[in-house]
């Protein structure tokens, strides 16, 4: 079903019979395995508002993000959360839209500094299970009025309504940018650089590294800055004074290139096995990696977030889950997601992180209440 | 404005409540005497008051956890409050009501500049925040007017902003986790020092909730390097419209000022009389500030002052030390308690889009005459968070009905063209009744399901954020 309009999106969820498998351009194939027929968004295509001086874009959840990236940046705008492309990691085709952007809370190296998806979100226009059209947030930076839905939608995966329309914050492309490169260090020594220029005041927009064997040779320790030109220049030097001593400096389109292929997480491309996306406290990333290392003999390993977001390519097998694990003293705190894995490992194992007794109680509370037929997307979160 | 009828039952059990509250908590944290409690019977919307049952202010979460499985047992509604500097009446108790106090919840829990966060229990102050961390370079950034008083509580239930939210935005990005108690008294984590959640974003939907799904007791909090220095550029024009312009085309241009604070003629006049910081007397006026190395803020302002003299001000003036800076701040600073000499005041906090700002200026303008209320104008040009004051005389019978009438049409104004009732301060009971300008009834409903999961009883701040209509079936 691809209906073109809110009312035929309403009345499909309305007339539905069974489970749905909500949609935007379906390039996103995280989650458990499920059936069911095929609701997309792709129908419900356009941007509604676009007002550069208020640095807000009102577009339909189909609406390709390719098409609202172009339109922001003939306006020398862009989404500031730099949402990342998962086509080439999980080998799927189609064209992203933006509903599924904020369906799944998509976010890139910028994270780090701006914030995420959910946090550029101003507002949703919605389709709940019982077909009744919704509406939370609107199109103004700062609103606290009533329940923050929003936030709850984005990063939902089409568990609680499929999303008609959402409204974005938008921010300018810096005039320039550059990127510090070390090599060789192990994670360890990688994170603890990546933790010092994060808390030092040069405004670091992306921090991240890439091992040996991500990086097809030595490691590669990653440090951006943003800005105006003279800004960007004044910071690279404050940091090659003392953290980043010795680093290479890469600048413009080069610079751009190392952040879009840490974004995409390029170097598990075309490579086989699974991957694991693990969300940790940054120093507790190479206590992480140094047991998945042990427990799956040639892993590879992304970092990005300073150490604070870990992505693991390994061979096929069971879970890989940090919490039931404690590592010295210090029990790992986060949350794990099989973001690829065969369909066998789909069907068997859990692909989001289990939820503890209270959030699990309150996450199908809230299902009950959105889609109390239980028909969207059922058990993609595996609730 | 409207609170529902006290429930008799409970208040005639008052002293065997306050008995078992005394049991569960250390001495003197129970509150009940009459002239004790008068202190809780409001807060910053001091128009509307109400002597609690009684007040208990507990130090740690089991000990919030004791009081809310018995407040749950008895059927008895709590109201959380902060510091009480809620400008909409979110801590505004009913006679039948425990007021949850979280003052002595004020302890630092563990600061991590590694990993850049901090953990606080929930009482604690927003500067007092800062403070624990700004001797090692780095600071909390949201950072709401009433700051020196105000409790990290309060900031997550009302999703406070700030004056530099325009560059940081406000507590929701920057919160990363919360312990907090149900309405049953089970204690729940919810996010920690990692970014995002694994399930769904439980955490951005208490974030803003009122106090109506849960008491936070303790929050872990994103800090962040202080930035090398700040400088401000104030601006004058003679037309609003002009100064509007200015602003779009400031944030147009991609310079990220962290903030840009507008204040109309009526307020400039106000502070000018009030503390004297040498503003120009002209129809608006802009403070914008940027941040950096010296090298970085000269870049920016100079960039800014370009973009400013496009637009012919009557006035610019470039801070060139700390000094300048302070007199720069002193008015915007001191521009509610300049306007609170003149008269009483109800502070608005309506947001819209920046592109509507001159005509919803206008409006207000004409809206004031008719009602023969003066309207000053003070507010967070960059992000569109008006702050309409409206001067009335509490004194004088029918102006405070008067003043909520003009309040009400300025925030129905602000919905029309497209923007919100409330951009930081939260509904609380001040906007209650208007939530149907904004939502829907389906809009509405959605909401308060999400409430039934959290609280089935509504007994958590129940009187709030939605119309009493509304919600009286929910509310027993």
């Amino acid at each position: 079903m691809i209906p073109e309009t809110e009312e035929d999106l309403a009345e499909a969820i309305r007339a539905a019979s069974g489970n749905l498998r909500i949609q935007g351009g379906g390039t996103r194939d995280i989650g458990q395995s499920i059936t069911g027929e095929v609701l997309s968004t792709a129908g419900l295509a356009g941007v509604t508002l676009y007002e550069p001086g208020a640095l807000t874009l009102v577009a339909k959840a189909g609406t390709a993000l390719a098409e609202i990236e172009a339109l922001l940046a003939r306006e020398g705008q862009r989404l500031p959360f730099e949402p990342m492309d998962h086509r080439g990691l999980l080998g799927t085709s189609g064209t992203p839209t933006i509903g599924g952007v904020v369906a799944a809370n998509v976010s890139g190296p910028r994270r780090i500094q701006v914030g995420a998806a959910r946090d550029f979100t101003l507002g949703v226009r919605f389709v709940d299970g019982t077909g009744a059209v919704l509406k939370n947030g609107g199109r103004v930076m700062k609103n606290v009025t009533g329940y923050d839905l929003v936030k709850l939608m984005a990063g939902s995966w089409g568990t609680l309504g499929v999303m008609s329309e959402v409204s974005l914050k938008v921010g300018a492309i810096p005039e320039t940018e550059a990127t510090l490169i070390a090599h060789g260090l192990d994670v360890s020594q990688a994170v603890a650089a990546l933790s010092a220029a994060l808390g030092s005041p040069f405004d670091i927009s992306g921090a991240g590294h890439l091992d040996g064997a991500a990086s097809g040779g030595e490691s590669e320790t990653r440090i951006r800055i943003e800005g105006l030109a003279g800004s960007v220049a004044y910071r690279i030097e404050r940091l090659r004074e003392g953290i980043c001593a010795g680093w290479e400096l890469v600048e413009g389109a080069m610079s751009a290139a190392l952040w879009q292929e840490l974004r995409d997480v390029t170097p598990f491309h075309n490579k086989p096995g699974h991957v694991w996306r693990y969300s940790v406290k940054p120093s507790d990333a190479p206590a992480l990696t140094g047991w998945i290392a042990r427990e799956r003999p040639g892993a590879e390993f992304v970092l990005d977030w300073g150490g604070g977001l870990v992505w693991a390519l390994v061979e096929a097998g069971a879970e890989l889950r940090p919490n039931a694990l404690v590592l010295g003293e210090n029990h790992i705190s986060g949350h794990a997601t099989l973001v690829r894995a065969d369909e066998k490992s789909r069907a068997e194992l859990s692909i989001f992180e289990p939820l503890a007794r209270i959030e699990a109680r309150i996450t199908e509370g809230l299902f009950q209440k959105f889609d109390p037929r239980r028909i969207l997307n059922h058990q993609r979160m595996g609730l | 404005m409207q609170m529902p009828t006290p429930n008799a039952r409970i208040i005639s059990r008052k002293p065997q409540i306050v008995d078992h509250l005394k049991a569960l908590l250390p001495d003197g944290a129970v509150i009940h005497e009459e002239r004790e409690t008068k202190a809780y019977e409001c807060d910053a919307l001091t128009a509307y008051r109400c002597p609690p049952l009684c007040v208990v202010l507990p130090e740690n979460t089991q000990q919030v956890a004791a009081v809310m499985r018995l407040c749950h047992a008895e059927r008895i509604p709590v109201v959380p409050r902060g510091a009480g500097t809620s400008l909409a009446g979110g801590s505004l108790p009913t006679a039948d009501a425990v007021v949850l106090g979280t003052a002595r919840l004020n302890g630092v829990l563990e600061t991590d500049y590694e990993n850049r966060f901090i953990r606080v229990q929930a009482g604690r102050t927003n500067l007092s925040v800062t403070g624990a961390v700004e001797e090692d370079g780095f600071f909390y950034a949201p950072d709401p007017s009433s700051q020196l008083a105000c409790a990290i509580a309060g900031n997550i239930a009302m999703n406070s902003g700030g004056a530099h939210c325009l560059k940081y935005g406000v507590t929701t990005n920057n919160l990363m986790g919360v312990t907090m108690v149900m309405a049953d008294g089970e204690v729940v984590e919810i996010g920690g020092p990692y970014l995002d959640a694994g399930g769904l974003d439980l955490l951005g939907l208490i974030c803003g909730s009122e106090g109506q799904l849960g008491v936070v007791t303790e929050a872990t909090l994103r800090i962040l390097a202080k930035p090398e220095g700040a400088r401000p550029v104030l601006i004058g024009y003679d037309s609003n419209d002009v100064a509007g312009r200015c602003v779009s085309d400031i944030i147009k241009s991609g310079i990220l000022p962290v903030a840009i604070e507008f204040m109309d003629r009526p307020v400039i006049r106000a502070t000018e009389a009030f503390v004297g910081a040498g503003y120009p007397d002209c129809e608006a006026l802009l403070i914008i500030e940027v941040e950096g190395s010296e090298a970085e803020i000269r870049d920016q302002l100079s960039r800014i002052i370009e973009i400013a003299r496009r637009h012919d001000p009557v006035e610019l003036r470039e801070s060139t030390s700390e000094e300048e800076s302070t007199a720069i701040w002193l008015g915007r600073k001191s521009a509610f308690g300049a306007m609170g000499r003149i008269n009483d005041y109800m502070c608005l906090d309506g947001t819209i889009p920046v592109s509507e700002l001159p005509r919803v200026l206008t409006r207000i303008e004409e809206l004031s005459a008719d009602y023969g209320l003066d309207v000053g104008n003070v507010f967070h040009a960059g992000d569109g968070n008006m702050h309409p004051l409206i001067l009335f005389d509490a004194n004088k019978p029918g102006d405070l009905e008067k003043c909520e009438a003009l309040g009400a049409d300025i925030l129905r104004l602000c919905v029309d063209v497209g923007g919100c009732l409330t951009g930081e301060h939260g509904v609380g009971v001040e906007k209650r009744d208007l939530m149907g300008a904004q939502y829907s009834p389906d809009d509405l409903e959605i909401q308060l399901a999400v409430k039934d999961v959290f609280d089935p009883q509504w007994l958590l701040n129940p009187a709030k954020v939605f119309p009493l209509d509304v919600t009286e079936g929910r509310r027993t």
